[in-house]
């Protein structure tokens, strides 16, 4: 147990990003005026740390993030002079290497003595493959080994634990790959106040504040506004979130004065309900919440207090997420207007179809939209009451070779010319397939690390 | 009783794991919740879905909120990393779920009626 004196004022952790590609300008907003303790970037979705795992098989100095460099030069002058501390999954398929890069970041800004920790371990892939036959595939109950396609990356969701430990040692910086997106918030709740990793309430509490930030603006306008229904003031210049924490587990959501967006009692419940199945049993690495006695209550302008979270033991197994290549799509859409172009795309639709089988093109599966119509919701749409002015037609197709997805998106283009008349120029495309699978795997399986680099 | 769109009733957000979508229906009022609850069924949602959720529908209620939460089972294609939808990861189909039609007693239609909200086939 550490000695350090705990925490008894309001623990103030900003939320600077929800996905890889998220804005940069409004987390360095935080770190420059949100008086923050911590700031949180949370930038991986189940299919980014694969995607970025095949980035480092390609170049072993890559595979974190991106924006990696934007934001720390940005926002980590704030954070030195305010004395705020970062903790980031931004180190993706390689934490060692975004390391590296931060501290280069760090020497450059003359930003003086900071630690920098990397939280290594969350690759699992050897593990995997060595018991490919006894592991089984949450979605399916098959054995890991009866995928068909390649097994590129298996990383586990790590819990806090390992971040608490980084920041016990004095990192200014914590940089991991996977881990459970909730848990980069709860790690600083944990250290500052000193909460046990068995308190399973406060725990509950800690998360279901930690939840509704891990999203960033989802809870602060973004993803909510319906105009007439839901109005969202000044969407353009929206604030992202932060919690004001008490060491009683009791969490505001609030943002900063003078930005856009809203925070109150309806987009923080479509928040917290947001990716969840058991709202009783929501599990994290840390902890399993229950969200069911959760009381939102509007305290003032964009600011809701969180109470009445709860939490349970947390699991015995970690989730795993498992990237497979497993083939190619191939999509290309087309647009017809005026008069008639409805039928005209129907047309084009059997010209394809039959183009399709002349060449001998097995597609494993073939989807044809009608966007305009029923492209996102298929028969399940409301019917148009009279008849579409354009019509964009879309096919996507997936298929094991590369060049059946090449095909596909030809047959389409060659609609300019030898198709039914007066259409746009098709736009085409072909990615490969990187399919994310889950299992579990004992937490002993585990053997997290933390490398720290001190700059000078 | 009149018949309006759920969108008048209820807000909603959806998300994904897997090949599983889930969508939470807030009540805009509590006294809108029990209509949701009568109305907003896994077996009437699943036949709202038609074409769409190939699987199990549970239902999760959250009453301090007003709200519940429809986990739909084999509803994205197979998985959003795999699906072929425009859509994968099926964040549109709140809006799918607001277009369910729901029977609604007088007072409350006249409730929204004052708000300037339409039975369906009246709006102008």
């Amino acid at each position: 147990m550490s000695t350090e004196p705990r925490r008894t004022r309001t623990l103030r952790i900003g939320a600077g990003a929800s996905y890889a590609g998220d804005r940069v300008e409004p987390a360095t907003e935080l770190a420059a005026r949100g008086n923050l303790d911590y700031l949180v970037y949370e930038t991986l979705a189940e299919r980014t740390i694969a995607l970025a795992q095949l980035e480092r098989r390609k170049n072993p100095e890559a595979g974190y993030n991106e924006l990696l460099a934007d934001r720390f030069y940005s926002a980590l002058p704030h954070c030195k002079k305010n004395r705020t501390r970062v903790v980031t999954n931004m180190g993706a398929a390689n934490p060692a290497a975004a390391a590296r890069r931060t501290a280069e970041i760090i020497r450059d800004l003359h930003l003086g003595a900071m630690k920098v920790a990397a939280v290594i371990g969350d690759d699992v892939l050897q593990y995997c493959l060595n018991n490919a036959d006894p592991l089984k595939l949450m979605e399916t109950g098959q054995p890991l080994s009866s995928l068909e396609g390649q097994i590129v990356s298996a990383n586990a969701y790590l819990g806090a634990d390992v971040i608490v430990e980084a920041l016990r040692q004095g990192a200014d910086i914590v940089l991991t790959g996977r881990g459970g997106d909730c848990s980069l918030f709860l790690a600083p709740m944990m250290h500052e106040f000193g909460w046990g990793e068995d308190d399973w309430d406060i725990l509950g509490k800690g998360q279901t504040g930690a939840d509704m930030v891990e999203c960033g603006a989802n809870v602060s306008g973004g993803f909510f506004a319906d105009p007439g229904y839901k109005e969202v003031p000044e969407l353009w210049n929206l604030g992202y979130p932060l919690l004001e924490v008490e060491r009683d587990g009791t969490i505001v959501v609030s943002k900063l004065p003078g930005t856009g967006g809203i925070i109150n009692r309806a987009i923080c419940a479509e928040q917290m309900i947001y990716e969840i199945h058991d709202p009783a049993n929501y599990i994290t690495p840390d902890v399993v919440v229950d969200f069911t006695g959760v009381e939102l209550e509007e305290i003032g302008p964009d600011r809701v207090r969180i109470t009445s979270g709860c939490g349970k033991p947390r699991p015995e197994q970690l989730k795993v997420s498992v990237g497979v290549l497993e083939g190619w799509i191939g999509e290309a859409e087309i647009v017809y207007a005026g008069l008639g172009c409805l039928e005209r795309a129907r047309l084009a639709e059997k010209i394809v179809r039959e183009r399709l089988k002349i060449g001998g093109v097995e597609l494993q599966e073939l989807r044809i939209d009608y966007i305009g119509m029923n492209a996102l919701h298929g028969e399940a749409s409301l019917p148009l009451k009279e008849p579409p002015y354009e019509i964009c037609l879309r096919f996507a197709g997936r298929v094991r070779e590369k060049r059946g997805a090449v095909k596909l998106g030809n047959e389409v283009e060659t609609l300019v010319g030898k198709g039914p008349a007066s259409s746009s120029i098709p736009r085409k495309h072909v990615r490969e397939v990187l399919a994310i699978y889950s299992c579990l795997i004992p937490r002993g399986a585990i053997k997290p690390q933390i490398m720290v680099t001190e700059v000078p | 009783m009149k018949t309006f769109y759920l969108r008048e009733l209820a807000h909603a957000r959806a998300g994904d794991k897997g090949d599983t979508n889930n969508i939470g229906v807030i009540a805009y009022e509590p006294h809108y919740y029990p209509i949701l609850l009568r109305q907003i069924t896994p077996e009437r949602v699943k036949q709202h879905f038609r074409g769409i959720v190939k699987g199990r529908i549970t239902r999760y209620e959250l009453p301090k909120v007003h709200a519940i939460n429809l986990v739909m089972e084999g509803a994205l294609g197979g998985g959003v990393t795999r699906s072929l939808s425009l859509d994968p990861h099926g964040k549109s189909y709140s809006a799918l779920v607001l277009t369910m039609p729901v029977e609604v007693q007088e007072d409350i239609a006249a409730e929204l009626m004052l708000k300037g909200r339409r039975p369906i086939g009246t709006e102008p």
